[in-house]
């Protein structure tokens, strides 16, 4: 057990790992640069860096933020309290565990994307069905992480809080929530990551606006550059937002 | 109140998993009486599947009694009594995501005492079982003999009349265990509790009892009570004299049979308990 060891080993790891990186950045600069690359397919990096520079610069792209994030922050919202409301009510009884989650375990498996034409026409084109999507996807992995949560708290520690005379509300508070909460964590988590990912991926097949949208309407506009510059702004949105739900998570467990 | 009447009288008591005729019916314990006197400590000692955690359990107020009725300081037993008893259980019943301290004030949180109380009495039992360095530690960092100290501690915190410890040490080692029994004996001899504390280990039991109870295999019924007389605290040489290993040695014949028995049963069966 060598800390110094241990620390040489991940600056190499994450030594490799920028070199990956920079050497396929290189390889498509050289593509695009000497090789017989058609510039509408991909771009030269050198022009996606400028337009990007550009677009953070102008704020333009900041409607179309508001709308993604209004987007996914509605549908987290809602598959949020309601999973962790139907799934503490279905943990509370043996009966309805061994019935619904095996159910929502099937669903959780189904490409929820599918129903997204089924959601355009029932609430439009615009964020309501961008929503509907999110919150769908997002609410298996919470009301089943929920339901794993407070429905396998180990015995005995309930039995010792009743025996000290714990009452419903006591139990709920020192006992069955501090057990369920790293559980319900994670699933918290995994929705808002999977609720980010539909709600962008939605807006680029049927949609009136937010980042989805404004990618797809500039490769339809034939200008891959500032679509390259979009994507990477968009990853980069996402990659902060995954941080931040992330370090919350790991805050919150560790008190 | 009269200072003879037992601190647990237990009448006609028998317990049944499921219900006649089903294949999973087990009676663990069958028509079984007995008083504990006021300030004894009594092991109960058996086969596994004896129906002596279920015993236990049913004193506590966890589980109630097919038949037969358990009254404790006179009251019959209808549900946890978290003001007259205290339990100990076999492991990992602290809970993780506190501290020692903690868990120690959780059982006094639960009962409404007041916070300055909580401290105070939390600290001083863990003192007495001699915690008071890792308070602030979760049970995780702890070793396995640490833990059930502490949750003795939490036990003692309640200051309740009655103490009921199941298998406490059952997952410790011999050598951890000896000295977790030699330190119980000394604290416990100072606080005149009622123990009922169950075992699977034959010195344990001869070494920590006023009385121990022998239970017959499935269905339990008590088969012999051994008394033990020798003042409290015990000496830690006790173990050597030749009273320990006859006593020991009675506990051996009257078990080894109901063992074997045990075994016949759980191998056609299942496990139970």
């Amino acid at each position: 057990m060598s800390g110094r060891r241990d620390r040489r080993s991940r600056l190499a790891s994450r030594a490799v790992q920028l070199g990956f990186v920079a050497s396929v950045v290189l390889a498509w600069y050289l593509a695009t640069a000497y090789g017989h690359i058609n510039r509408i397919l991909l771009p030269n990096p050198v022009n996606v860096w400028h337009e990007l520079k550009d677009v953070l610069a102008s704020g333009e792209y900041l409607p179309d933020l508001r709308v993604t994030l209004t987007e996914l922050a509605v549908a987290f919202a809602i598959s949020c309290i309601s999973g962790v409301t139907i799934g503490y009510i279905i943990s509370r009884s043996a009966f309805l565990i061994r019935v619904f989650e095996p159910l929502l375990a099937g669903f959780y498996s189904v490409p929820v994307i599918l129903f997204l034409p089924l959601y355009v026409l029932f609430f439009g084109l615009g964020p309501e069905s961008k929503i509907a999507l999110g919150t769908t996807i997002s609410f298996f992995p919470i009301v089943l992480n929920t339901i794993a949560g407070f429905g396998y708290v180990d015995k005995i520690f309930i039995t010792a809080a009743r025996s000290m005379g714990a009452s419903d509300i006591q139990m709920f508070r020192h006992v069955l929530l501090p057990a369920a909460f790293p559980v319900i964590l994670t699933g918290l988590r995994i929705g808002f990551t999977v609720a980010l990912l539909s709600i962008l991926g939605s807006e680029t097949i049927a949609s009136l606006a937010g980042l989805g949208h404004h990618i797809v309407s500039l490769a339809e506009a034939m200008e891959p550059a500032r679509m390259f510059a979009y994507i990477a702004f968009a990853v980069a949105i996402a990659v902060l937002l995954n941080t931040v739900v992330s370090g919350l998570e790991r805050r919150a467990r560790r008190t | 109140m009269s200072t003879a009447a037992p601190a647990i009288r237990i009448k006609d008591v028998s317990h049944e998993f499921g219900e006649a005729g089903d294949a999973r019916f087990v009676r663990a314990l069958s028509h079984t009486s007995l008083d504990i006197g006021r300030g004894e400590l009594l092991c109960l000692i058996g086969p596994s599947g004896c129906g002596k955690s279920t015993l236990l359990n049913m004193i506590g107020g966890l589980m109630p009694p097919t038949s037969g009725t358990i009254e404790v300081g006179g009251k019959p037993v209808r549900g946890p009594m978290p003001r007259d008893i205290a339990f100990v259980f076999q492991e990992n019943a602290l809970f993780p995501w506190c501290t020692v301290l903690e868990n120690v004030k959780l059982g006094m949180v639960f009962q409404g005492v007041p916070k300055a109380e909580q401290e105070e009495r939390a600290r001083k039992s863990l003192e007495a079982v001699g915690l008071k360095d890792f308070m602030a530690h979760h049970p995780a960092q702890l070793s396995g003999g640490m833990r059930q100290r502490a949750a003795l501690a939490r036990a003692l915190s309640l200051q309740t009349e009655i103490l009921l410890m199941d298998e406490p040490f059952g997952a410790l080692d011999e050598q951890t265990r000896m000295i977790l029994g030699e330190d119980l004996s000394v604290l416990l001899s100072r606080s005149n509790k009622t123990i009922v504390f169950v075992t699977h280990s034959l010195g344990e039991a001869v070494f920590l009892a006023d009385r121990v109870a022998v239970f017959s295999a499935r269905p339990g019924r008590i088969k012999e009570i051994i008394a033990v007389d020798e003042p409290h605290p015990r000496n830690p040489a006790f173990v050597t004299t030749e009273k320990f290993s006859r006593l020991r040695n009675t506990l051996y014949e009257l078990l080894h049979d109901e063992i074997r028995k045990a075994v016949e049963q759980s191998a056609t069966v299942g496990p139970g308990e």
